[in-house]
């Protein structure tokens, strides 16, 4: 597939706003559980629950830079009973939303804030499964119709607020940096293990369709002469990375280092050191290589339509 | 239940493209709106479509075979271009199997595309819409049209009548007989899509002569200069062979 830059930024922005409210939430609910974390003031949940609303609502901006028609754009909550696209449409103002009400509730000191934390989280993780289900639930694109599709949406997410929730809470909430800290550290090496899952299994897929099936004739020499246009198509753009294998495999690398590597260190440096500059970088490495990985997701992707596409794939 | 649909004859399609310009002619002429034509007379001209014949070549040299494939929406019985659009408008009409897509609903999302196996929906560059074939579904209820001419546009244009347009649930119907009698498949059934639209294979096409054939007066083989004069009142088989 060829990635859309819309696409990657949406999913990248929300994951760590959701993330983030996960953490946000999680903190406050294990106080309130009374497993030993400190509570921090109001004004931490409140600038952190905006934080979060900035990130879901910059992804949601994002969406519909992927639209031909974003002015019909309302229209796509009608299919929800069979899409998870229009499911996703639905879910995403909803998170945003009692993400609001949340930093509100806590801005009034309502003592409605952990229910509606609750409601928050589950939403955020609905939402995690609506974006995962959506490129998941296509069985002839190999590469996604996996339950590792989900989880890695869910823990890359769950990762990359964490580490967020990690500077912010060095700046401003110190007694709970080493807890959120330490749960970046562990939700990262999580994601390097689900996603390089995910790279193992796509690495030995078998593409089930082939130029045989494809036009229906059997024979193991098949060339194509004409693709049935001259200047390309759609097809030929929408579904081709355009770049080279090296370039795609050095992309490979590039995230595994971003996203996983470079961040576990920068964020064990950081608690080390107490130093919110070290936990901020690694944030930002860990969102770079986020866009790397999800860059990746898109162009790995072989649609079986480009069969029918033999001199550009 | 109608399921109306095209049988392509691969035997018999020599890959003029006269389908191609034919449907593009009519869909982009029509109600529905134009379908683009981005740099058509300068370099990588590009445009919607929604049938495109494509060429294969099979087998190793000398021995080889040219198929031309022409390829357009299938109108699949379980269309999973469907259920995944979120806005409703991709749908299959009850009444008679169609694929369709509701322009004025479609955001250009593009999801319908993606879940498309076989890279048949076309988002229009200029419009911004997704289109596809829509078996001239404008042209095939047409009153005003002669009734001859209700037909997709493609399958009038054929000068080969490689293109057979019918109701595939219809045991009777000129498209079912040919599926059933000339081994009609379907293009990757493995996803389950159970595309409506059918291919027939090509088959070996042998010439039989006869000995009679090969001495008799009009024998077409046979060198101009040394043809046999027959009298002018001598009967032949054709007028050609009598002067
Ligand atoms: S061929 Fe593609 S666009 Fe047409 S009905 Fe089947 S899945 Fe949908
Ligand atoms: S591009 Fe249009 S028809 Fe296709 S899924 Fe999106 S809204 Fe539906």
């Amino acid at each position: 597939m060829n990635p859309a830059f819309s696409v990657i930024l949406l999913t990248t922005l929300t994951g760590a706003g959701q993330g983030l409210f996960l953490a946000l939430f999680g903190s406050e609910l294990a106080h309130a559980l009374k497993l030993s974390a400190p509570m921090p003031g109001h004004d931490f949940y409140v600038l952190g629950a905006l934080i979060s609303l900035a990130l879901s609502g910059a992804g949601l901006v994002a969406s519909f830079f992927h639209l031909g028609r974003p002015e019909r754009a309302w229209r796509s909550a009608a299919m929800w009973r069979t899409s998870w696209l229009s499911r996703e449409v639905i879910v995403l103002p909803a998170f945003m939303a009692t993400t609001a009400l949340y930093a509100l509730s806590h801005a009034m000191s309502w003592p409605i804030t952990l229910a509606t934390g609750a409601i928050g989280a589950a939403l955020a993780l609905a939402l995690f499964v609506c974006t995962g289900m959506i490129y998941a639930c296509l069985k002839f694109l190999q590469e996604w119709a996996s339950p590792l599709t989900v989880i890695n949406y869910l823990v890359l997410g769950c990762a990359s607020g964490l580490t967020l929730a990690s500077a912010y809470a060095a700046l401003s909430a110190a007694e709970l940096m080493t807890m959120m800290t330490s749960l970046a550290i562990a939700l990262t090496v999580l994601g390097l293990a689900t996603r390089s899952a995910s790279l193992l299994r796509n690495a030995r897929l078998r593409p089930r369709s082939s130029l045989q099936t494809a036009i229906g004739v059997h024979h193991p020499r098949i060339a194509q002469r004409s693709q049935g246009l001259m200047g390309g198509s759609f097809n030929t753009r929408e579904f081709f990375h355009h770049r080279t294998l090296q370039f795609l495999r050095s992309v490979k690398w590039t995230f595994l280092l971003l996203a996983f590597v470079l961040p576990v260190l920068l964020l064990a440096a950081g608690a080390m050191t107490a130093s919110p500059p070290l936990l901020w970088l690694a944030f930002a490495v860990q969102y770079v290589g986020l866009l790397a990985e999800r860059w990746y997701f898109f162009a790995q992707a072989n649609h079986p339509q480009n069969l029918y596409y033999q001199t550009i794939s | 239940m109608t399921q109306l649909a095209l049988v392509i004859d691969l035997n018999v399609c020599v890959g003029c493209q006269a389908c191609v310009t034919s449907c593009k002619s009519w869909n982009t002429s029509g109600t529905a709106g134009s379908l683009a034509d981005l740099n058509p007379y300068d370099e990588d001209p590009t445009g919607t479509f929604f049938n495109r014949v494509q060429t294969f070549e099979v087998g190793s040299y000398p021995n080889t075979e040219t198929v031309h494939f022409p390829k357009s929406c299938l109108h699949c019985e379980d269309p999973p271009c469907v259920p995944v659009c979120p806005t409703g408008a991709s749908y299959k009409r009850a009444e008679d199997g169609i694929v369709l897509v509701d322009y004025d609903k479609c955001i250009g999302c593009k999801y319908c595309s993606w879940a498309c196996p076989y890279g048949v929906r076309e988002l229009d560059p200029e419009r911004k819409e997704m289109t596809k074939c829509t078996l001239c579904v404008d042209r095939i209820y047409n009153e005003a049209l002669p009734e001859r001419d209700r037909k997709p546009a493609c399958v009038l244009a054929c000068p080969t009548s490689a293109r057979i347009f019918g109701d595939v649930h219809d045991p009777d119907s000129v498209a079912s007989k040919a599926i059933r009698e000339r081994g009609g498949y379907q293009l990757m059934p493995e996803w389950g899509t159970e595309p409506s639209n059918h291919y027939l294979p090509r088959r070996k096409t042998e010439m039989t002569i006869r000995p009679d054939e090969i001495v008799r007066t009009d024998n077409p083989l046979k060198v101009d200069g040394l043809k046999p004069m027959p009298d002018a009142s001598t009967p032949a088989l054709d007028d050609a062979a009598s002067w």
